[in-house]
């Protein structure tokens, strides 16, 4: 510990850079995709149009990938999250266009139904015994049929409702005086900045406190102004065209609130614990069915929000929603850095895993790739992310 | 004169951070049977995975010359082909397939293109007979014990026309019994020339069969010992593994005065579903006061682990058929781990790999993990604290790691049973039952984990000491029990308790079953 006390800046620099390889591996990776799209669309990508549409196309992946990001870790998967999305934006259209449901009441039934659907799955696992990719591949069948069940007699419901078309299409409000840039944008991300500052520092402090080793005054205010710069110039690119998507904003309190859960909380540490050494975990005292349970239900119900974000981006059900999600929602935790044998991963790196999936899809769509090539550019870099985290994760004996 | 199968010279390995073998020389007669000893962390198991392929040529110093050649193995496959064979404490066999094809698997007897299987049949059994393994070879893996495990292993490598067998604690597993027919097994392929290298931490076992001991220490050859010079007893070997004299095992424990009964089984039967509703325990009846240390001795497969399991929450799923138990006077009902440690009762696994501790997280989240309500600040878990307390551990019982922080399955054995003890004195508990506290960890860590049991009972906890080691249970117990066949068999205080009239209670048992 004292020996670090001695180091230089450099060698600082360099021991967190080894120390951390994996995450800023991702980072660079998703800084060197969104490079080579602006180049290859002269700068088309990166404008700030692009980027609004960006996020709004890429919440609901990212909102699955939170959910499989936990269920992941459990060593457990969820293959019916797409139709589970499908079905639960279908029904939310047919609550609001066919009884008249108001767009609020309509997405809390929906993520009861989802949470319910949870329920059923959770308990399959836990109680009955079913291996989670056995009961959730049966749900997959199950869900696509009531989707297109649902829909068999309407064809796609065309949403009318602004206010929830507005989730996924829609900026939060300027203020009054505004003027070219979205005022209110700026505040929030100078806001979040400070906030961020703040909590930084408190926790540095508390450490402190306790004498324990912190880094360098150095290393820390480049961390602070590097992090400071990257909100503020996302927000301001964001202010640019028409402000922080109502998407972002429902992305972001999600990402909070789990990555508060899994890192603060004793529920989180139960998640790690059980993804670790189940047995382990339940001679611990933890209640490994009953924690299993709650992924179970948080991966249904976010899967309900993802079909209610979707549906809002079309502003329609399709029968066709909810093909492939779960691919694109198991790539993006991966990417993250999931680790393939669980036990190990982040949301908030499931969020640059969900990035990395989305600038591709993208990307790829802005310079004309065709379909079939965009799946095959997807699964190699899947592919290469996975090898890539195999390699580098030390084996533990 | 001499003649040499092996020579490890100048062999240096490094790890990120580590140098597990600083410069060891390493020398290997024909024909002899060869003990490495040395504390956990000192580089045995580092030193055969070298010299099996594991750590392949390239990753470290030094020569391996074997039979006169230098080897340069890049993986188990090459040194199996010069006739190297490496027997793993944890075994490898596959459970779910018969004894004749895991003897040959990996190089199955052919005949064209098709696996020949009634020649393989015929010949496993040959390999079983060397083994004096009388079982049929078309039985499954996992119907047999650990200690028969252990046999088929040998048979395979025997299969593989073993020259040099490498045994990483054979014994440790293993009951007195079995451990004796395996020594003996090892003395006859001695004599049909197989040369053996045996890593173990049972020093009596060594001292009876090693021709050569060789010490390990830090990474580094402390010394060999030629055993037909002179009679090498434990003490030296002791001194020569911790560079210290030892003059107890067993350190001792203040007079203290025993207390209430604090835990009591009356009537205790359990059937077990998983085995065709089985009774596995019949009419336990037990008691440790406050204050001291019991001993559950018995036979492997006695059931003294699953009463330690029914009784710690019944997390086995096991029922329970009859039986009260009581803490501190009180009935009491656990249906789950949680209830067992909420009322006071920790349970210590036998197997701290497969159940007992999460590898890949880092000391502290092991310690912590039973008892993060100690450590909650509204919602969240403090972090700081946490670190405080785990590093209270640390210091306090003298877990050897760079930091908290550092990984579990980075830890020597050792370390790692302390880590497991740690975990749960934070949680505090009144009746703690230690299972197997000692196996595959080396004497100096051994003789810290019976301090740190000292430390308890003379702090006022109950200890129950589960343990296959006969000399272990005599030494520690204030008083023992025995099991055989899930029936207690006999109590016996310190004083009344003798290896002899031990194992005649632990057998007893066993004679009428079956």
């Amino acid at each position: 510990m004292n020996e670090q006390k001695n180091m230089s800046l450099g060698q600082e620099l360099v021991t967190l850079l080894k120390t951390n390889i994996r995450d800023y591996m991702m980072y660079i990776a998703l800084v060197v995709i969104m490079a080579f799209f602006s180049w290859r669309t002269n700068g088309g990508f990166i404008s700030a149009r692009n980027i609004s549409n960006l996020i709004n196309q890429a919440g609901y992946v990212a909102i699955l990938a939170i959910g499989m990001t936990i269920i992941l870790i459990i060593k457990h998967i969820d293959l019916s999250v797409g139709y589970v999305a499908g079905f639960c934006g279908a029904v939310a259209a047919i609550l609001m266009t066919q009884h008249g449901v108001n767009e609020w009441l309509t997405i809390l039934i929906v993520l009861i139904l989802g949470a319910l659907i949870g329920l059923y799955q959770g308990t399959l696992v836990t109680r009955v015994g079913v291996p989670a990719f056995v009961a959730t591949l049966a749900g997959q069948f199950m869900f696509r049929g009531l989707l297109s069940l649902s829909l068999e007699s309407t064809g796609t419901i065309i949403v009318p409702n602004k206010g929830f078309n507005a989730l996924s299409n829609g900026f939060i409000p300027d203020l009054p005086f505004g003027t070219d840039l979205h005022m209110l944008t700026l505040i929030i991300g100078v806001v979040l900045v400070v906030a961020m500052i703040y909590s930084q520092l408190k926790e540095r402090r508390n450490k402190q406190k306790y004498n324990f080793q912190v880094s360098s005054n150095a290393v820390f205010i480049i961390k602070m102004v590097a992090f400071a710069a990257i909100i503020m110039i996302i927000m301001y690119t964001l202010a640019d065209y028409s402000g922080i998507p109502w998407t972002a904003v429902i992305v972001g309190v999600v990402l909070f609130a789990y990555n508060y859960v899994l890192n603060q909380t004793r529920l989180g540490r139960y998640v790690y614990g059980i993804g670790g050494n189940d047995q382990a975990a339940e001679l611990s005292g933890i209640n490994v069915k009953r924690v299993t349970l709650y992924a179970f239900i948080s991966v249904s119900t976010l899967a309900a929000l993802a079909g209610v974000l979707f549906t809002s981006r079309l502003q329609s059900a399709t029968p066709q929603a909810g093909l492939g999600f779960e691919l694109d929602a198991i790539a993006s935790s991966y990417i993250g850095g999931v680790a393939v044998s669980g036990g190990i991963g982040r949301v908030t790196n499931t969020i640059i895993g969900s990035l990395v999936i989305m600038s591709l899809t993208n990307g790829m769509n802005l310079m004309g790739v065709g379909i079939s090539y965009q799946y095959i550019v997807k699964g190699i870099i899947f592919i290469i992310a996975v090898a890539f985290d195999i390699r580098t994760r030390k084996s533990v004996r | 004169m001499s003649d040499y199968i092996l020579e490890m010279r100048n062999i240096v390995k490094e790890f990120p951070g580590v140098r597990a073998l600083d410069n060891v020389n390493f020398r290997v007669q024909r024909g002899e049977i060869h003990c490495l000893v040395g504390e956990n962390g000192a580089g045995k198991s580092t030193l055969m995975k070298v010299l099996s392929g594991v750590y392949p040529h390239g990753t470290y110093e030094g020569d391996i010359v074997y039979n006169g050649e230098v080897m340069n193995f890049k993986s188990i496959a090459d040194s199996e082909a010069k006739e190297i064979a490496i027997i793993y404490q944890e075994l490898a066999l596959i459970p779910e397939l018969s004894l004749y094809e895991n003897i040959y698997y990996g190089h199955e007897i052919v005949k064209g293109h098709k696996i020949d299987w009634n020649e393989t049949i015929v010949r496993a059994k040959e390999m079983l007979d060397k083994v004096r393994l009388n079982a049929d070879p078309s039985m499954k893996v996992k119907e047999l014990g650990v200690g028969n495990q252990q046999l088929v292993e040998i048979a395979k490598a025997l299969s593989k026309n073993v020259k040099l067998l490498i045994l990483d604690e054979p014994t440790a597993a293993l009951n007195e019994d079995d451990s004796q027919n395996l020594l003996q097994l090892i003395r006859e392929l001695k004599e049909s020339g197989v040369t053996c290298i045996m890593i173990s931490h049972k020093l009596r076992e060594i001292t009876a069969i090693a021709d050569t001991i060789t010490v390990l220490r830090d990474g580094a050859t402390i010394c060999s010992i030629d055993c037909h010079e002179y009679e090498v007893t434990e003490a030296e070997i002791i001194k020569h593994m911790v560079g210290r004299e030892m003059d107890n095992i067993y350190p001792p424990r203040a007079e203290h005065e025993f207390g209430d009964i604090a835990f009591e089984l009356k009537d205790w039967t359990v059937v077990d579903p998983a085995k065709d509703g089985r009774e596995i325990l019949h009419h336990v009846n037990i008691n440790v006061r406050k204050g001291e240390i019991v001993g559950l001795q018995g036979l492997m497969g006695a059931g003294r682990t699953e009463l330690a399991l029914s009784v710690f929450g019944n997390t086995a799923g096991y029922k329970i058929t009859s039986g009260e138990m009581y803490m501190d006077g009180k009935q009491v009902h656990f249906k789950s781990a949680r209830s067992a440690i909420d009322g006071g009762l920790a349970y210590v696994s036998e197997d701290r790999k497969g159940n007992g501790l999460i590898l890949i997280q880092d000391i502290k989240y092991n310690i912590t993990i039973a008892n993060l309500q100690a450590l909650m600040s509204g919602t969240s878990v403090n972090k700081n604290e946490e670190i405080m307390q785990a590093n209270y551990y640390k210091d306090s019982i003298n877990i050897k790691a760079p930091s908290v922080e550092q990984l579990v399955g980075n830890l020597s054995g050792g370390n790692q049973q302390k880590v497991q003890v740690a975990k749960w004195m934070f949680v505090k508990p009144n009746v703690l039952i230690l299972d197997e506290p000692t196996r595959g960890i080396d004497v100096g860590a051994k003789f810290e984990i019976y301090t740190l049991m000292n430390r308890l009972v003379e702090e006022g906890m109950s200890i129950i000491m589960i343990s296959s080691e006969l000399p272990e249970v005599l030494g520690m117990s204030d008083r023992l029990y025995v099991m055989s066949e899930g029936t207690i068999t006999g109590e016996l205080t310190a004083e009344e308790a003798t290896e002899e009239r031990v194992m005649a209670m632990a057998i007893k048992g066993g004679a009428q079953d079956e």
